[in-house]
């Protein structure tokens, strides 16, 4: 039996002194969706930046592994070229950068970093067309600055689209499901579902069922009081719509 | 035409006189001591076989020069400059010490020129290996010149120039530049060795882009260099100075002045690429670049473009302009300045309005890193008489790091009431949240920069021609090595 594809153990965080994360473990096997819901400010987004590798989110204790290796030493583009992928809550905006571009530039980083060669440009294009009219983006926004003047759900989707060209082995999506209609809500969700292969795994950070119920998650955890609260099947998630995150912040107090 | 100076006995006798103070040895390839007076000026004038019109334009300029003042409203800090320990003089094929092949050049420059992808058979000649021993450069150079002269379009050295087409350079030299302009542009009136000269007859679309690239018999002109272009009625000409790769030049102060002549329904396009050296790390060396250049719409619908991509020198000191005096013309400037370590910019531009109907666009670009400054300085005038004109500007600042400078001064004398004026400027520094969101999806933390610098420039770039908008991305890159960590 290999390692699970990320095994995270008694993990602290703190962020500009503040201990957010304090011994939160989780594990995520190959071909998994795992989905983890909790209050605002509980440290979710804390979590996926950790993972990432982001400064200033430091890790005092605890380890990360991925596929195996230890994440801690590696930096973030090291983490992205090994399959990681984090879908951003907020995505930021990059003027004058072309969207196409910053994908193609980091694909073709990734292949390097995996010892492939450069993809043909129009293969790229061919690609990054295919995917962007399978999640209903249009095209005009291939052409614009990375995120520049996109609406929210826009952003959402470009994040999606970015991960289907990119194709990593763990995806972790920080709310990509809020601010979405209900028509790109059930695209991304097909989106997710499409990429469903065995192996690729998907950590889902929500605070909606309506997504869990579009792509059915082996796992559903509650990140509360700085670590992994409960964890369940996707009953879970009917038991939270229905009381809230009221015990759990009574019981973290 | 007047007697060349050089057949004057009293200039035979100063040369004579300087050589037996031993100063000079070889009448060919010789190298004036250090100093400026006007004794010198004659000598330049002499061994260019120049004209009498030349040498009283060079002599008046000097005495003007003499008496007047370093400018010192730029927002720069100059060290003090000493005229006096200058060589003014330096004969084609002068620099003994030139490398005699590739192999006897610093590495670390052919590693440059690797990364920005100059090709082989050009690194040689950047690299200032001795002008005969590149023989790629001549051939193309003879093929470039039969398809001009096919055209009628006259592309040559500028002292060429003075005696192949004297009335040509003495009808339009100092038109557009007088050197009573401005102190640096007064010293390169008084003692430039060469440059290039351009005229485009009436009607005639140059067929091909003209490029310094491709001037061969040219070396240590680039210190005093004079460029001057005609672009006569219905003409049209595209200029490209200078190129990306870093070129090899021990002189540290440079003065060129840039004539740009539009007339009638003509146009010119000149772009540049300037990357003299920096300076190190430290901030110790580096080019100093006192540039005048201007263009002047002297007739009708004419229009000029400048576009200007600045990377190397220690200080820059440049505001390419456009007199936009004839009805209907237009004037453009579009500018990427990049400056990093200890680098200082003051560049912008100057548009003139006064003729009716005249509009003109800036666009200026400017990237500080380290702990360099970088100013945009501009000037929008329009004259009471210039009815309907419009200007748009938009000067756009990044910064990298936090001890670096970025400076807008945009000055506006607007004297007709109706005159349509934007101005639009805006400051960015490249964001924490930026660098980490190329970096998650898999770029390192200097591609990351270079994409969101080409990002910011790209509007420039795209003004460049083709291949050269390429180079230009690369050295966007290689300029702002070190700019992060
Ligand atoms: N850079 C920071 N500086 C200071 N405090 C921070 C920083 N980042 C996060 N925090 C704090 O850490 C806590 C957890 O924030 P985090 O964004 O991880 O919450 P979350 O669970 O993702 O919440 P939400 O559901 O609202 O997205 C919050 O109290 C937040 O204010
Ligand atoms: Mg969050």
């Amino acid at each position: 039996m290999s390692a699970p594809l990320l095994d995270i153990r008694e993990l602290t965080v703190r962020v500009e002194g503040k201990e957010i994360l304090s011994g939160l473990s989780l594990e995520v096997g190959r071909g998994e969706v795992h989905a983890i819901m909790g209050p605002n400010g509980a440290g979710k987004s804390t979590l996926a930046q950790a993972l990432a590798g982001r400064d200033g989110y430091g890790v005092s204790a605890g380890s990360m592994r991925f596929d195996g290796e230890d994440l801690l030493g590696m930096s973030p583009e090291e983490r992205a070229c090994k399959g990681l992928f984090l879908g951003f809550q907020y995505p930021v905006e990059i003027p004058g950068v072309s969207n196409m571009y910053l994908l193609r530039s980091a694909l073709n980083a990734q292949r390097k970093a995996a010892g492939q060669p450069e993809i043909n440009a129009a293969e790229f294009l061919r690609r990054a067309r295919q995917e962007a009219s399978r999640l209903k983006l249009k095209p005009e926004l291939l052409k614009r600055g990375v995120n520049e003047g996109f609406s929210g759900g826009e952003k959402k989707r470009n994040e999606m689209l970015q991960l289907a060209v990119l194709k990593p082995r763990l995806a972790v999506l920080d709310e990509t499901d809020s601010g979405l209609d209900i028509d790109a809500l059930k695209v991304v969700a097909s989106g997710i579902r499409a990429l469903r292969d065995g192996q690729r795994a998907f950590v889902l950070i929500t605070h909606y069922e309506r997504i869990l119920n579009l792509v059915s998650p082996d796992k559903v955890h509650v990140l509360a009081g700085g670590g992994i609260a409960r964890s369940g099947g996707a009953e879970l998630v009917q038991e939270l719509e229905a009381a809230g995150y009221e015990t759990f912040l009574r019981e973290a107090a | 035409m007047s007697a060349p100076a050089a057949r004057n006995p009293e200039i035979q006798e100063l040369l004579q006189r300087k050589y037996q103070h031993g100063f000079v040895t070889d009448i060919e390839s010789d190298t004036l001591p250090p100093g400026l007076d006007e004794d010198v000026i004659r000598v330049i004038s002499a061994r260019k076989e120049e004209p009498e019109f030349l040498l009283d334009w060079r002599l008046r300029a000097f005495r003007y020069w003499r008496e007047a003042r370093e400018p010192s409203w730029a927002k720069l800090n100059i060290p003090p400059i000493d005229y006096q320990a200058i060589s003014y003089y330096s004969a084609p094929g002068a620099a003994k010490d030139a490398p005699k092949s590739l192999d006897e050049v610093d590495p670390r420059l052919l590693e440059t020129y690797d990364k920005l992808g100059i090709p082989l058979h050009e690194r040689a000649r950047l690299a200032g290996v001795a002008v005969d021993a590149v023989f790629d450069s001549v051939s193309v150079a003879t093929t470039f010149k039969s398809r001009l002269a096919e055209a009628g379009v006259i592309f040559c050295p500028f002292s060429e120039a003075v005696r192949e087409h004297p009335e040509l350079v003495r009808k339009y030299l100092g038109s557009v530049v007088p050197y009573r302009d401005n102190y640096f542009a007064a010293l390169n009136s008084a003692v430039f060795t060469d440059g290039s000269f351009v005229y485009v007859p009436k009607n005639t679309r140059c067929p091909m882009e003209l490029s310094t690239y491709f001037r061969i018999n040219e070396r240590n002109t680039g210190q005093f260099e004079r460029t001057l272009i005609i672009a006569d009625e219905g003409s049209e000409v595209s200029y490209l100075e200078g190129c990306t790769a870093p070129m090899r030049d021990e002189n540290q102060l440079h003065a060129a002045v840039v004539e740009l002549v539009a007339l009638k329904d003509a146009r010119i396009k000149y772009s540049t690429v300037q990357n003299w050296y920096p300076g190190d790390e430290k901030g110790r060396g580096g080019i100093y670049n006192f540039v005048t250049k201007r263009g002047d719409c002297r007739g009708r619908n004419s229009s000029i473009s400048w576009t200007q991509v600045e990377a190397g020198s220690a200080i820059t000191w440049k505001y390419p302009s456009c007199i936009l005096r004839g009805d209907n013309s237009t004037g453009e400037f579009y500018s990427v300045a990049v400056t990093n370590n200890f680098q200082q910019a003051d560049t912008g531009t100057k548009m003139i309005h006064i003729g009716r109907n005249t509009s003109s666009n800036i666009l200026s670009k400017g990237i500080s890193a380290g702990r360099a400054q970088n100013t945009y300085r501009g000037l929008v005038k329009v004259f009471p008489r210039a009815e309907g004109a419009r200007n748009r500007t938009q000067c756009d600042s990044l910064l990298i790091g936090r001890d670096c400078g970025a400076h807008t001064f945009p000055h506006m004398d607007i004297g007709h009431p109706r005159a349509v004026v934007e101005h639009e400027a805006t400051t960015s520094r490249i964001s924490e949240d930026q660098l980490f969101y190329c970096r998650q999806r898999g770029l390192g933390e200097e591609d990351a920069v270079n994409l969101i610098v080409n990002g910011f420039c790209k509007q420039v770039f795209n003004m460049l021609p083709m291949e050269f908008a390429v180079e230009a991305q690369a050295l966007m890159n290689v300029s702002l090595e070190g700019a992060i960590g």
